[in-house]
């Protein structure tokens, strides 16, 4: 009996290297160790034996089947490692393939830019707020101290569409009726489409954009609108830029400057861009109008402010190195997807 | 405004490089648009004289000649120049010498002989006639005197200058002007200023006031009007100094008279204006406006016809110039003029201003005027004028001025504070900076008082605030420290509206559409284009009064025609497909004529075509744009046939709460072919501002399901006309609480299926919160279901 466990183990030890696939494996489990099996067909004859060879021949049983019950797991852990190789070998893809984009949309460069600087100002306290685009003369002009004759009011920049009633030229009318609310401290930026009588070319349009910022608070300086605007161009343009005040004017502003930032170009070296200047004209500032402030009933004995407003159209050309206006109006696909 | 710097150097010293000055007087505020050195590029060109004049053996055309350069050896030169002769002086090109524009100037061989150079013209020289008058219209031009041989024409002809070009703002009309400019100068640098000497010696017989009256009636328009009469006038070139002075600011020279009218404007900003004095009337000067109607020819020979708004002066028969415009054909100076009168006037720069735009003639004098002058100019101008004549040699002033001046302005008085002023601008500045900066720029200073009297050339100065300006821009702008604001704190952010819309941006880029931008005004034809009602709302837009042109006329009460108009771009540059989206306004006009401020409320509009889109994806689109809002169950789409420029069988309107939030649907063919789209495109306009109202982003938490679910599919047969969302309602309404989700997922018409007909199917998923669910229940559920729609509709199952 001895034996014949002996060459049940050996054959099933043999056969076990034969097997290829886990059903194999299973069919010789059935076959050496189930019900019918050799081995417990062995088992059953121990009844048969002497009872000094039953626990030596019980124990050897055992030991056979024990290592054959291993032989088989392991084995089978085996195939399942290889076929599992085999399958992952199988489902090799070629990964330089191109991926499945969802359709993504983009929004407008013009977008990028305001929502990019109201968010600057926003970190400064500031609130974003509009106004109409079509507007009173009163708000347009003459709250900003711009006289009925002035220039600035000429019938040739402005569309009108009655005597009292025109296009906004600038977006400074919502300044005046910020503080028309008299809801003070004011810190506001207001984007927005003005409008002014260009015919259409490619740095030229009737219809661009403007943002504009108010400040009004008690004790506010020159100062403080040189530092406001100064974190601004740093924030937009990135750290190491540089600003440079030069004095300008602007009826609703006193004293007003132009604020030139470091050409984006050449860093400041000066170049083609920036005419050799080293800087490149960003927006007009200025301290508002001891009269502004008093046409919106603010006291300018008590309150000043700054005020500042900047196109952003060219902002924008800058910033992603568009060289026609008009693309920003056409909506061309291949365009807006590069945003 | 255009400065020469030689120039300019007359009255202040200015001891930097010009790029250093451009950036400083920038810095104070005459912003500098950029210079140009005059003459700099003309290099290897001297004076030679012509030893010798051969025939080329050669060229008939061409003639050898030797220069003498000063060097040991004369220069053989080959020319085609026929105005030469021996001893002449001209400029010499010599070998490696590069002319105006840039050319240069190589030895070389003429037809076998050699040449060394180039014999110039004044035109080679980058001049003309206009700066040379006695250079010959075709040929070498040859010093008038004997020159010093070698030496370098840009020296021998005076060639060199630098012109810098400003920017002047509109508030200072004393900066359009030389003076101006170097009173400037002279602050910045805190140098002296020299305003030109003026005294006139009046040789000519007789007083002025025998010879010209001066009238003004209206003094408004016409604050002062000086006159001066010069006899005798020798009408010629004015001398090369003068000439080079107006040609580098940009004036062409033309005789002494007229040079000397536009130099003194150059010089003072005042504009000039001589008549001959004969062409006048009883020699009697009426300032008065037109008369409706009145025809006149200006001297550039232009007939207008002038409207009683504008002002003329006039003798008592004609008008002989429009005030601060131009002068007329019939007053003109001409070659034999033998008296002439200079006008040096003030005129209402408004009005000048308006009457230049009416008649479409802008000029120097009027774009001048119209910054609105000052009047204490005009005596100082007019001296300073006929003071030219004499120093021309080229007429004999009469004695006295005819000085009309009815409306004076005075210097007037403002007080400073220098405590406002350094609190104005964050600075801690001392009085006596301050009152030095004053006093740089001509206010005469009371410190006592703490006062300063203006000068009648600084009108912008009003205030204490323009005070801490002149303050500022000398002490520098660049020297305020930067601060950042103290004050109260608030909180920066953007209103409710705001975030709104920020989200139907995302929103809609999340769904793959790109945002476009159009123009707010289109052109009235866009209603027809749109099939829009003769009758409609939509028609009444509001007007702009001088548009563009008429495509830029009203201002849109609809949305489409930007975007339809994109998608015709997009198609016709054969983009496959295109999916965009706006936000922007329509203008409703409250009433026509407008009288009040339109509304202005925004819009959504959303346009695409290609493989991907069609009227389901259109929609998916917005439902989860009202999803994410918070606002789908508010939401009903409604089938509408009435939109003119939608398909009617593919169009929908959108309520909510009884009231049309938006539309959507595929655009109608004849839309498309009227905006030349090739294929199916489809568009929603949706009112953000229902959106604000309408949108709830509260979230609340909802407990996760904790029961298994039963789904059940249900397909039925009904007339093919019932909307499924009809369908929808009715299962609703009899599945109980328990219906979790409906969800279409099947529509079928054609074979098996009577025609009329169509087969619906919908997966039902039933759940409760409180236990399992048997099967039971939900089959009696969907039995009430089935009969409920059978009776409503007469839809059957389509299994049984």
């Amino acid at each position: 009996m001895k034996e014949k466990l002996k060459q049940i183990h050996q054959a099933a030890l043999e056969s076990l290297a034969e097997v290829k696939e886990a059903k194999a494996l299973d069919e010789m489990k059935v076959s050496l160790l189930g019900k019918k099996g050799e081995l417990t067909g062995i088992l059953k004859g121990m009844k048969d034996l002497s009872p000094e060879e039953r626990p030596v021949i019980g124990e050897l049983a055992n030991q056979v089947r024990k290592d054959i019950e291993e032989k088989i797991e392991e084995m089978k852990k085996r195939l399942a490692a290889e076929e599992l190789e085999k399958r992952l070998e199988k489902e090799r893809i070629d990964v330089t393939m191109p991926g499945k984009q969802c359709a993504c949309g983009h929004k407008h460069p013009m977008t990028n830019v305001i929502d990019e600087i109201c968010q600057i100002f926003m970190g400064m306290g500031y609130s974003v707020v509009e106004g109409p685009e079509v507007e009173k003369d009163y708000y347009n002009f003459e709250a900003l101290n711009i006289p009925a004759n002035h220039p600035a009011k000429d019938e040739q920049d402005t569309f009108y569409i009655n005597g009292d009633i025109l296009l906004r030229t600038q977006t400074s009318p919502v300044q005046v009726r910020e503080m028309e609310k008299g809801i003070l401290p004011i810190r506001a930026v207001c984007p927005g489409a003005v409008y002014r009588s260009d015919e259409v070319d490619a740095t030229h349009s009737p219809i661009f954009h403007q943002l504009e910022g108010l400040v009004v608070d008690k004790g506010i300086t020159m100062g403080d609108l040189k530092g406001a605007l100064a974190v601004f161009a740093k924030e937009l343009f990135g750290e190491d830029t540089k600003v440079r005040f030069r004095p300008h004017h602007f009826p609703f502003t006193e004293p007003s400057a132009e604020m030139d930032v470091t050409c984006f170009s050449c860093g400041g070296k000066g170049c083609r861009v920036c005419k050799g200047e080293g800087y490149i004209e960003l927006l007009g500032c200025g301290m508002v109008h001891p009269k502004v402030l008093k046409m919106s009933g603010i006291d300018p004995e008590v309150y000043s402010g700054f005020a500042f407003g900047m196109g952003l159209e060219r902002v924008a050309m800058q910033r992603y190195g568009i060289t026609d206006l008009r693309l920003l109006f056409e909506n061309d696909v291949k365009f807006l997807e590069q945003f | 405004m255009d400065i020469s710097m030689s120039w300019l150097k007359d009255y202040v010293d200015v001891d930097v490089d010009v790029k250093t000055f451009v950036e400083d007087i920038t810095l104070t505020g005459s912003k500098v648009e950029g210079y140009t050195e005059i003459g700099k590029d003309i290099t290897g060109v001297v004076v030679g004289k012509v030893l010798s004049i051969e025939k080329h053996p050669n060229a008939d055309k061409l003639v050898v000649t030797k220069i003498d350069i000063g060097d040991a050896e004369p220069l053989q030169i080959v020319t085609g120049a026929t105005n030469l002769y021996e001893g002449a002086y001209v400029p010499v090109a010599t070998h490696g010498a590069t002319l105006a524009h840039g050319v240069k100037i190589k030895r070389g061989k003429l037809r076998g002989v050699e040449s060394n150079g180039m014999l110039c013209s004044v035109e080679e020289l980058g001049c003309d006639r206009h700066d040379f008058p006695e250079a010959p219209e075709n040929g070498i031009y040859i010093f008038p005197q004997d020159m010093t041989l070698g030496m370098d024409v840009r020296d021998a002809m005076d060639l060199c200058d630098t012109a810098v070009e400003f920017e002047i703002t509109s508030n200072r009309p004393d900066c359009f002007s030389m003076v101006g400019l170097a009173r400037e100068t002279a602050a910045t640098y805190q140098k002296e200023f020299r305003f030109p000497e003026i005294s006139v010696k009046e040789e000519a017989p007789g007083n002025i006031d025998d010879m010209v009256s001066v009238e003004i009636q209206n003094s408004d328009l016409c604050p002062r009007y000086v006159a001066r009469v010069v006899k005798n006038v020798k009408i010629g070139p004015s001398p090369r100094w003068m000439r080079k002075r107006l040609r580098s600011v940009g004036i062409r020279p033309i005789n002494n008279i007229v040079d000397i009218t536009n130099y003194v404007m150059q010089e003072m900003g005042q504009p000039m204006h001589a008549f001959s004095i004969d062409t006048i009337e009883d020699h009697h000067i009426i300032v008065r406006n037109a008369k409706a109607g009145e025809q006149f020819t200006t001297l550039d020979g232009v007939a207008h016809e002038l409207d009683p708004s504008m002002l003329v002066i006039s003798d008592p028969k004609k008008a002989v110039a429009i005030a601060g415009v131009m002068g007329g054909e019939n007053s003109m100076i001409t070659g034999d003029t033998a008296t002439v009168l200079f006008e040096s006037a003030n005129f209402h720069g408004p009005s000048v201003r308006i009457t230049a735009k009416k008649l479409g003639m802008r000029t120097d004098a009027s774009s001048k005027y119209e910054k609105g002058l000052d009047p204490n100019l005009c005596q100082t101008c007019a001296d300073r004028a006929v003071q030219l004549v004499e120093l021309l040699g080229c007429g004999e002033v009469v004695k006295g001025s005819v000085d009309c001046y009815p409306n004076r302005r005075d210097p007037w008085t403002l007080s400073y504070d220098p405590d406002k002023i350094n609190a104005l601008l964050g600075t801690k500045i001392t009085e006596e900076e301050m009152i030095n900066i004053f006093r740089r720029i001509e206010l005469v200073v009371d410190p006592a008082a703490r006062t300063v009297q203006i000068p009648t050339f600084r009108p912008d100065l009003e205030s204490m605030a323009d005070l801490a300006e002149e303050v500022a821009r000398f002490y520098g702008y660049d020297k305020i420290e930067p601060t950042l604001a103290a004050g109260t704190p608030t909180v920066g952010k953007m209103t409710y509206a705001q975030q709104i819309t920020h989200l139907v941006k995302d929103v809609m880029v999340a769904n793959g559409l790109s945002e476009g931008m159009t123009f707010s005004f289109e052109s009235p034809k866009v209603f027809d284009k749109l099939r829009i009602p003769a009758d409609s709302q939509l028609r009444k837009a509001v007007q702009i009064a001088n548009p563009l042109g008429e495509d830029f006329s009203v201002m849109r009460t609809i949305t489409l025609n930007g975007m339809l108009q994109s998608l015709s771009t997009n198609y016709n540059r054969r983009n496959e497909s295109a999916a965009l989206f706006e936000v922007g306004k329509v203008y409703l006009p409250k009433s026509l004529p407008v009288t009040e401020l339109p509304d202005e409320p925004h819009r959504l509009t959303i346009g695409a075509y290609g493989k991907e889109m069609d009227f389901f994806r259109l929609k998916g689109i917005v439902e989860s744009l009202l999803t994410r809002l918070g606002m789908m169950d508010q939401v009903e789409f409604r089938a509408e046939k009435e939109l003119p420029f939608l398909h009617p069988g593919r169009a929908a309107v959108m309520e909510a709460k009884e009231k049309a939030i938006g539309y959507l649907g595929e655009v109608h063919p004849l839309v498309l072919e009227r905006y030349d789209i090739g294929v199916r495109a489809y568009v929603a306009v949706i009112s953000i501002d229902d959106l604000v109202v309408l949108s709830n982003l509260d979230k609340r938490y909802q407990p996760l399901p904790k029961f298994p679910a039963i789904s059940r599919d249900l397909s039925l047969v009904l007339r093919e006309d019932i909307p499924v969302r009809a369908i929808e309602k009715t299962i609703q309404k009899y599945a109980g609480p328990n219906l979790r989700q409906i969800r279409l997922f099947d529509v079928y018409t054609g074979a098996q299926i009577e025609a009329g007909f169509k087969s619906v199917s919908f997966a039902l998923e039933f759940r409760s919160e409180e236990r399992t669910l048997v099967d039971e229940e939900v089959k009696n559920t969907m039995h009430q279901v089935v009969e409920a729609l059978e009776k409503e509709y007469g839809a059957v199952l389509r299994d049984k």
